[in-house]
Formats: C-alpha cells, sequence, structure tokens
C-alpha cells in the first residue's frame, strides 16, 4: 500500500428513479482510495455500497458528483471510453461467479486474456487460485467455491490495477470463503492490485487495509487496520 | 375477466414483436390461399356467369365450304341442342400510320341481328344494321389500342379487295376473352383483333354465299361430347372438316383454364411452407416462455389449478399469437386478390367481374392457420401441463455443457472464446439450431423459387426466339400454295432467305390415346426454324417419321421407335401409320413435325406450303409491309422482334410484380424467424452476455456472439434451402405447367446466388435489430438478476 491516491470520489450522488417513486442511492460521498491497498465496505442492505462499487467500476454513472482514476475522469466519459476503462484496469467478483456456462475453467479466463494487453496464461492464473487440476471442466462441474475461484482467476488473469469484488464470499460456506479470500488476499499482495470487497460479514474485514462503512448513502466511518489478518486466520 | 385471461393478454402485450413476426409469417401463408382461391373462384364464377349469359359454344369446327343444307343434319345429332353456322376468315387491316399490317378475324352475323351462341355483349355503339353491308362490330381491346370508336372507318383487305368498314359498335365475346393472333404467343391488341360483319357481305367476300366454313354448338345436358364431335367429324368430312373439338382445345378457354389451374397450383404448394414456419416459430417462442415461466406454472399448481387448465392457458396465448396473423391474412388477401382480379381484366376480357372470394378460403385458411400454431405449441404446452409444482418453483438447472469432438477441433483451429460460446450454444441445443436452420431454409427455398421463373422464362425465351424461331417475319398465306411460291416470296423487298413450312390439322392416335394437333412439315435444309433435341440442341429433321415434343409424346404414351396413327383432318383426309422418330424439347405450344417429302409422299402431293418464314434486311420492312398488304395471297404477317418485346413487355410487368410479393414473403420469413431465435438467446442469455460488457468486452464484441450465431445458422440454412428451392420449383414447373406453356426447370447460379444473399442480409438485419436491445441492458442490475 502508498500514499498515491489511485481514486478520488468526489461529492458522489446517485438516485434511482423507477416510475413515481425516486431512491436516493448515494448522498455526497467523498473517498480515496490509495494505490495496493485492500479495502473493505462494510454496511447494511441498500446502503449504497454496491452502488459505489458499480459507479467506481463504471457499470454505471453518478447523477452529480466526480470520480477520478488516476489523472482520468470517469465521469462524463463516454460509452466505449468506459468499456476500455474496464478492459483494461478493472477486474470484477461478483456474488453469483458469473461464469459463461458454455466455456470451461480455462476458457473462462481466455475470454478476458484474449482482449488483454498484457495478460497472464490461463493456466498460471488458474494455478494462483490452486484450480490448476481443473482446467477443463465447465462450471456446471464445479463446486460454488470452485466457480468463485474460476472468477477470480479470471479478473486477475489481466493483471488489473483495480479489483472490484460484490460478496465474493456471500454464497459460499465458511471454509470455501477462505480460499476464495486467500485468492483475494494473494493477488493484492503479489500484483499490487487495488482491491474493494463488498461484505455483509465483518469478520473479512479484519484483512483489509481499511475498512470503510457506509449507511444511508453515506460514509460514516472510515478505519485504518493496523493489525492485518491472513485469511486463514479468519472465522466466521 | 379472469386473472388469467388478463395475464394472458399481458404476455401478448409484452410479446408483441415477437407476436407480430409470428403474425406476419402466418399471415403470408393465409394470404396466398385467401388470394389464390379467392381469384380462381372469382374468375371461374366470371368465366361461367359469362359464357352462360352469352351462350358459349361447346363443341367448335370448321370446315373448307360447307352447304348450309347441312345445318339440319347437324342439328339432329343426338344431344345438339343448339347448332348455328358461320363464315369465318382472316383479313389484313391498313390503319394509317401503321406500318406492320394488322390482322383481324373476320366473323359473319346472322341475318336475323344478334347471333345465338357466342353472342357478343356490345360495349359502346350497337351491332351493324343488317342493312347496311360496310357497317361492322370490332373487339373492344383492338379498338382501344387503335384509337377506333363507332362511326370512325378503316380499311381491311378483304379477300384481294380493299373496303372501307364502318365501325358500328365495340364488342367482347366469350370466344375471345383471351385474344390471341394465330402463331403468336402474346396478346397484341394493336396488330390483331376480331370483326363481326353482316353475314351477306361477308359470305360474298369469302366465296361461300349459302354455304359455311365455321360452326358452334351447344349439347343437351348430360351428353357425350365425343360421340356428339365423331358425329359432326363423320358430317363435315366430306366438306373439309378439320376435327371438331370441345372447349379444351378452344384457344381462348385453354389459356384461361390453364390460368385457373395455375391459381389452383399456387393454392395447393405454397401456403403450407408459410404454415410450417409459423409452427415452428410459435413451437419456438412458445417453448422458450414456458421455459421462464416455470415459476409461475409451479405456483398456479400449488394454488390448485389442474394440468389441463393450465395447458388450456398457453394454447389460449398461441391461438392468441395466431388470431393476428390469421385476420391479417385475411385482410391482405381479400384486398390483394381484389386487385389481382383486377389485373386479370388487362389480359382476359370480361364484360363484368364477380369478386366473390368465397366463406371457404377464409375458413380454410383460418383453421390451417391456427391449427399451425396449435400444432407448433402442442409440445410446449404439453411439458407445461407435466411440471411437478415442487419441480417448476425452483430454477431450472443450469444447462451442462461437455466436451465432445468438436472442441478438440475448435481448439486445434485456437478458435476465440467467444467463437467457441457460439460453437457451444449450437451443439447444446441441436433442435433449437435445427427450427432456426429449417426456417431460414424454407425461406431461402421461396426465394429461389421465386427468382426461377426468371430462369424458366429466360430458358423459354431463348428456347423460342433464339434457337427455334429464328426468322424475322412470318407470312401466313391465305391458303396452301406450290412450294415454288418462295422462289417468288424471294423477290419481295428486302428478303435474304426464304424458308416454306406446311401446317395442317392432324389427329393422332396411339392406342386408345388420341391428341388434336398441327403436323408442321419442314425440309431438312432449314435453318431458319429448327427443331430441338431434348437438350434443347439444333437437331437434324429425321429423314422419315414424326418429332414429338415431350409432352404430346407423353400423353400419346409413346418414346421414339413407336408409332402413331396420323389422321390428316384436311384432303386429302387419309389416315398413316407413322414411327416416332424423336422427341424434342418445346416450351410453348404442342406441334408435331414431320419433313415435307416424307410427308409429301405420303400424300401423294407435289410440296405445297401455307407459311413463309423470311430473314430479311429490316431496313426494307415497311415496303415489305406495303407489298404484303397489296398481296391477296398473303393474310397475315408476323414480325418476330415485335412478339419478343411483347412477350418481354408482359412477361416482365407481371413476372417482377409477383416475384416482389414472393421476395417480401421470402424476407418475411427469414426475418420472423431470425428476430424470434435472436429475441429467445437475447433473454436466455443477457446475463451472461451482460457479463462480458463487465468484463470489457465492447458492444460490438458481444453483439458477435448473439448475432453471429444467428449468422452460422443462416448459413447452414443456405445448402438444404437451396435443396428445398430446387424440389420447390420442380412442384411449379410441374404444378404450373399448362398445354400452352411448359415451365422448364432451369435454375442459374444467380439465382441460388440473390436468394442467398437476400436471406443473409435480412437475417443480419433482423439478427441487429435485437442487438440493439443489447445496449439498453443495465449492467449493473443484470448481474443482481438470476434468471
Amino acid at each position: 500500500m502508498s500514499n498515491r491516491v489511485a481514486f478520488r470520489v468526489e461529492g458522489l450522488t446517485k438516485t434511482y428513479t423507477t416510475g413515481a417513486i425516486s431512491v436516493q442511492a448515494l448522498r455526497g460521498i467523498d473517498l480515496q482510495l490509495y494505490e495496493g491497498e485492500l479495502v473493505v465496505l462494510l454496511g447494511p442492505s441498500g446502503s449504497g455500497k454496491s452502488t459505489l462499487l458499480n459507479i467506481l467500476g463504471a457499470l454505471d454513472g453518478p447523477s452529480t458528483g466526480h470520480v477520478f482514476f488516476r489523472e482520468h475522469e470517469l465521469t462524463g466519459m463516454n460509452d466505449a471510453a468506459l468499456t476500455a476503462f474496464r478492459r483494461e484496469h478493472v477486474g470484477f467478483v461478483f456474488q453469483f461467479y458469473n461464469l459463461v456456462p458454455s466455456l470451461t475453467a480455462r476458457e473462462n479466463v481466455a475470454l478476458v486474456t484474449e482482449i488483454s494487453k498484457r495478460p497472464m496464461q490461463p493456466e498460471e492464473a488458474l494455478e494462483r487460485v490452486g484450480l490448476g487440476t481443473r482446467l477443463n471442466h465447465f462450471p456446471a462441474e464445479l463446486s460454488g467455491g470452485e466457480q468463485q475461484r474460476v472468477a477470480i482467476a479470471r479478473a486477475i488473469a489481466k493483471r488489473p490495477e483495480v479489483l472490484l469484488c460484490d460478496e465474493p464470499t456471500g454464497a459460499l460456506d465458511s471454509a470455501t470463503g477462505v480460499t476464495v479470500l486467500e485468492a483475494l488476499y494473494e493477488a493484492n499482495r503479489d500484483l499490487g492490485t487495488i482491491t474493494a470487497l463488498i461484505t455483509h460479514n465483518v469478520a473479512i474485514r479484519r484483512m483489509a487495509h481499511r475498512i470503510i462503512r457506509l449507511a444511508d448513502g453515506q460514509v460514516v466511518a472510515v478505519e485504518e487496520n493496523a493489525d492485518r489478518m491472513q485469511p486463514s486466520g479468519i472465522e466466521w | 375477466m379472469r386473472a388469467l385471461d388478463r395475464k394472458l393478454l399481458r404476455d401478448l402485450r409484452r410479446l408483441w414483436a415477437q407476436c407480430l413476426a409470428i403474425a406476419l409469417v402466418l399471415g403470408c401463408g393465409v394470404m396466398v390461399l385467401v388470394l389464390a382461391t379467392g381469384v380462381e373462384r372469382s374468375l371461374r364464377l366470371t368465366r361461367d356467369a359469362y359464357y352462360d349469359r352469352a351462350r358459349f359454344a361447346e363443341v367448335f369446327a370448321t370446315a373448307t365450304r360447307a352447304p348450309k343444307e347441312l345445318l339440319p343434319a347437324i342439328a339432329r345429332i343426338p344431344d345438339v341442342a343448339l347448332a348455328e353456322a358461320r363464315v369465318s376468315m382472316n383479313v389484313v387491316i391498313d390503319l394509317p400510320g401503321m406500318e406492320k399490317p394488322a390482322q383481324a378475324r373476320v366473323l359473319s352475323l346472322p341475318a336475323a341481328g344478334a347471333p345465338l351462341l357466342n353472342r357478343p355483349t356490345v360495349r359502346l355503339g350497337r351491332l351493324p344494321d343488317p342493312a347496311r353491308a360496310d357497317e361492322v362490330a370490332v373487339s373492344e381491346n383492338f379498338a382501344e389500342a387503335n384509337g377506333l370508336t363507332p362511326g370512325k372507318s378503316f380499311v381491311a383487305i378483304l379477300n384481294g379487295q380493299k373496303r372501307e368498314l364502318r365501325i358500328a359498335g365495340l364488342v367482347l365475346s366469350p370466344e375471345f376473352v383471351y385474344l390471341i393472333g394465330p402463331g403468336a404467343l402474346m396478346p397484341d391488341d394493336r396488330h390483331y383483333g376480331v370483326i363481326w360483319m353482316n353475314e351477306e357481305p361477308a359470305a360474298a367476300v369469302a366465296g361461300l354465299t349459302g354455304a359455311f366454313n365455321d360452326l358452334g354448338l351447344r349439347l343437351a345436358r348430360g351428353a357425350s361430347e365425343p360421340a356428339v364431335i365423331a358425329a359432326l367429324d363423320r358430317l363435315l368430312a366430306p366438306y373439309g372438316g378439320t376435327g371438331a373439338y370441345g372447349r379444351d382445345r378452344q384457344v381462348s378457354d385453354t389459356f384461361l383454364r390453364g390460368e385457373l389451374d395455375q391459381l389452383g397450383a399456387m393454392a395447393v404448394i405454397l401456403p403450407p411452407i408459410f404454415l410450417i414456419v409459423s409452427a415452428f416459430l410459435v413451437n419456438m417462442v412458445l417453448s422458450r416462455l414456458i421455459l421462464l415461466e416455470r415459476p409461475v406454472i409451479g405456483l398456479l399448481k400449488a394454488m390448485g389449478f389442474t394440468g389441463r387448465e393450465i395447458a388450456a392457458h398457453y394454447l389460449k396465448l398461441s391461438i392468441g399469437m395466431g388470431i393476428g396473423g390469421v385476420l391479417l391474412g385475411w385482410v391482405m388477401g381479400w384486398w390483394l386478390g381484389a386487385q389481382m382480379t383486377q389485373l386479370y381484366t388487362e389480359f382476359y376480357r370480361f364484360p363484368y367481374l364477380i369478386y366473390a372470394p368465397g366463406t371457404a378460403s377464409f375458413a380454410i385458411s383460418g383453421l390451417m392457420g391456427l391449427g399451425a400454431v396449435i400444432l407448433g405449441a402442442f409440445r410446449a404446452v404439453r411439458s407445461s401441463a407435466r411440471l411437478r409444482p415442487a419441480v417448476a418453483m425452483l430454477p431450472p438447472t443450469p444447462p451442462l455443457y461437455r466436451r465432445g469432438w468438436i472442441d478438440a477441433a475448435a481448439e486445434g483451429l485456437r478458435l476465440r472464446q467467444t467463437t467457441m460460446m457460439i460453437l457451444r450454444s449450437i451443439t447444446r441445443w441441436p433442435g433449437r439450431a435445427a427450427v432456426t436452420v429449417l426456417g431460414v431454409a424454407a425461406a431461402i427455398a421461396v426465394l429461389v423459387a421465386c427468382f426461377f421463373t426468371f430462369d424458366s422464362i429466360a430458358a423459354v425465351v431463348d428456347e423460342a426466339f433464339t434457337r427455334t424461331n429464328r426468322q424475322q417475319v412470318t407470312l401466313h398465306l391465305a391458303r396452301d400454295v406450290p412450294a415454288a411460291v418462295k422462289d417468288a416470296a424471294a423477290h419481295l423487298p428486302g428478303v435474304i432467305r426464304v424458308e416454306g413450312a406446311f401446317g395442317l390439322p392432324v389427329r393422332l392416335t396411339s392406342g386408345w390415346r388420341s391428341a388434336l394437333t398441327q403436323v408442321e412439315a419442314r425440309d431438312s435444309g432449314d435453318v431458319l426454324v429448327r427443331v430441338l433435341d431434348e437438350s434443347g440442341h439444333a437437331a437434324a429433321m429425321p429423314p422419315e417419321g414424326l418429332v414429338l415434343p415431350e409432352s404430346l409424346a407423353t400423353k400419346l404414351g409413346v418414346a421414339p421407335g413407336d408409332s402413331v396413327t396420323m389422321s390428316l383432318l384436311a384432303p386429302p383426309r387419309e389416315s398413316f401409320e407413322v414411327p416416332v422418330s424423336r422427341v424434342m424439347r418445346q416450351s410453348l405450344g404442342e406441334m408435331a413435325y414431320v419433313s415435307a417429302p416424307a410427308l409429301f409422299r405420303l400424300m401423294r402431293q407435289a410440296p405445297q406450303v401455307n407459311r413463309l418464314n423470311l430473314l430479311v434486311d429490316t431496313a426494307e420492312l415497311p415496303s415489305l409491309y406495303a407489298a404484303a398488304k397489296a398481296a391477296p395471297a398473303v393474310d397475315g404477317v408476323l414480325l418476330w422482334t415485335d412478339i419478343r418485346s411483347q412477350f418481354d413487355a408482359t412477361i416482365n410487368e407481371n413476372l417482377t410484380r409477383t416475384v416482389v410479393v414472393y421476395a417480401i414473403l421470402g424476407v418475411l420469413i427469414t426475418v420472423g424467424v431470425i428476430y424470434n431465435a435472436a429475441r429467445i438467446q437475447l433473454s436466455e442469455r443477457s446475463y451472461e452476455l451482460a457479463s462480458l460488457r463487465v468484463l470489457g468486452f465492447t458492444r460490438v464484441e458481444v453483439g458477435y456472439v448473439l448475432v453471429g450465431e444467428l449468422m452460422l445458422l443462416t448459413l447452414f440454412a443456405i445448402p438444404p434451402g437451396f435443396l428445398g428451392g430446387y424440389g420447390f420449383s420442380a412442384l411449379i414447373s410441374a404444378g404450373f405447367s399448362t398445354d400452352v406453356i411448359r415451365i422448364p426447370l432451369v435454375i442459374s447460379r444467380r439465382t441460388y446466388a440473390i436468394a442467398g444473399l437476400i436471406a443473409f442480409v435480412a437475417a443480419f438485419v433482423a439478427a441487429l435489430l435485437v442487438r440493439r436491445r443489447l445496449d439498453r441492458v443495465n449492467l449493473a442490475t443484470a448481474l443482481k438478476q438470476r434468471e
């Protein structure tokens, strides 16, 4: 972790309008994420965690406010530029893995390496998450934890600068969840990937450099984690 | 309204675009059925009503010169209800400003006024005054084409004498609903007409005072036409009878019947294709809908709805989809039918038109249309009824892919993963891919068959105008003359080469089969008019025996080597046993050929001709026309470039209209199939495709997965489409061939290429239309929902 700012978020608001009802998901967020850090976003359902993550990952745009990644302002970029940003800089890991069912583990990773500038080999990425022996299995032939690790392999295979994870262990039991967290921890440590991790699970905060707490669409607290733990030490 | 029915209406509204795509395809099938049967029925009703009111004769006969005293004997033939004789002759008409002489057939009107048979319907003016020798009535089409109106006069060359005739009225006749000159391939209203003249002057000119040379009969109900014809032939034989015939060989009626047969064939061949494709589409859409509706079905079952009630619900949904198509087809079919019936009056002249498509075609097409969708829905509906509630309420198990030979092959090719997704989707759901392929193949088949008509007509044109008839001008002679007339004709202005032809009516008999036709004698050295072998190449005239067109040989059940009895229906009226030496290709008309020396040897006569085929210097045509008008021996001039240009004009106008309609139908099928397939893909894979977008794939790259699969399937559809197109064209070739024209089964590479290209482009546009929806997918929300 360094002191250089990677993401700078200023006055971010997001309002969803469906019919006559509008819901304010974010109510003015100011935040900075640093190069190489692993942050955990905590907060109850509806606190705006996912909305914030989607905006950081250029999946969605804010209603007002600005987001800068290094010297580039994401807000105001067109769709093509946002796609390029995701393609070159961001890796995603979702609660439901989002693997392509018609592609094997290796092919799911290759999907991304084929469109990246300096990727690692799909085999290497899968090796990192401990799936070197399950290369030719289709998603339907893998357990939930294995599927999630394929998703992580797919996310890290392009050596992204940013890894955004939305409840990556949400659908997994404790033991399996730990193997997934280890994969994320190592990616952050070895590749220096800025990692933002959403969770409901407070135990997971212990592996973070910093913990950002959200409530009601606002940042209510930012804590530094002085005694980081390896995921193997975490239990829930 | 029950809640379940309200759901039904909302489902239909939600699926409107897919319903529309189905409705369009289904509507096409319904439309073609309503259109073809409607037009056929309307034309048939119009024809029957007209024939009945105008007392169209049922048996026709011509003779050289029969005394009027013979008429009572003819009327006494058992089952003859009415017999009427008249004078008929061909004349040349000299209209001011018209270089090429026009031809007309003159028919006499009885002294008492209007004839009893084949009564002309007066359209303008009146029939000629029996007291005025120079008054005539003229066929309406000829008058309209030449700006002739009652009160105007024109000059006709009657048996060598120029005579000014005054028009009393314009008429239509049931004998000339389709008016076509002798030897012509197409109607030419400017150059061929019919003139009705009082009997006395007509008979005087023709040298037939107190005699007749043309006869019409009406028969009693239930009469045996062959028996009457045989009796009539016996009576007329001494007077130069050339063989009586029924309506089946009457020129105008034959063309009209051919048209009605074609319309009937169209109603049988085309609609099933559209109905089958619609059934496939309904199946595709409903299967997918039921898959997505599994939780709803489970819920309904849990609430106590029976399988039967649920099946009925989805069946109603499919019928709802069908009703739109049926209504659309009805309206389009009714409207286009009225337009097309009207169009027929350009070629088929009726004094009135009855447009009555009839309720049967609506009922049948409606039942077939709904039947198609119900059949299409059957499998999907049955599976919905069989789902167990507990199973239904779980999300469907994710598709399990397995590696197979195709993966090994694909890996060897180092294909991109997005391409692998396409290949695996096809191999994982081969049934679904097959439906798409079959649908597009059907569209390609329709397109091939629709453009095939151009190839076929081009082949007919090539055969008729380039290979067979290479003369520029044909002179029809008023009577048979010695072949030496060729030398005289060679001295006519501009004539480069002269070949004579001699045609006479014959009856060919083989066993119990017989056919009335014309035999034409040719010299073996003829190069202007040629005989073609079965493959369409010029063939030498065999020194002995008959050359028969394929269709006639089939009718008679003979092949080269067999022999037939040829009875001459003109002097010397003898019968000969003649071998069949060759079977030839002939698309237009049905005529037999024989070498001139062989024929005249049989007839024990010196060679004669009654037609002259000329190669001329076209610059001299005006002088040739002038000479022809002045020559009493010539009663008609045919200019082949004219025939060709009329043929082209008529065909182009008619065919282009038809082809445009069918090309639209082909495109609609393609769009219907691909659009539905794409929508299904999109809804089933939106999650997967959204994931790709999240991973940084561009819209074009993600679109490739969707569009690429459909285009690959479209490519797969091309070979079976071509095969189907060939089969479909063969059906059309067989179903649409008539006695007048045979449709050769010739399909050019260009036709295949155009059909494939149109389907490909249509599929691409349809797929792109759906791809645009990908842009609207909200990435953040698409990832939250699990289907």
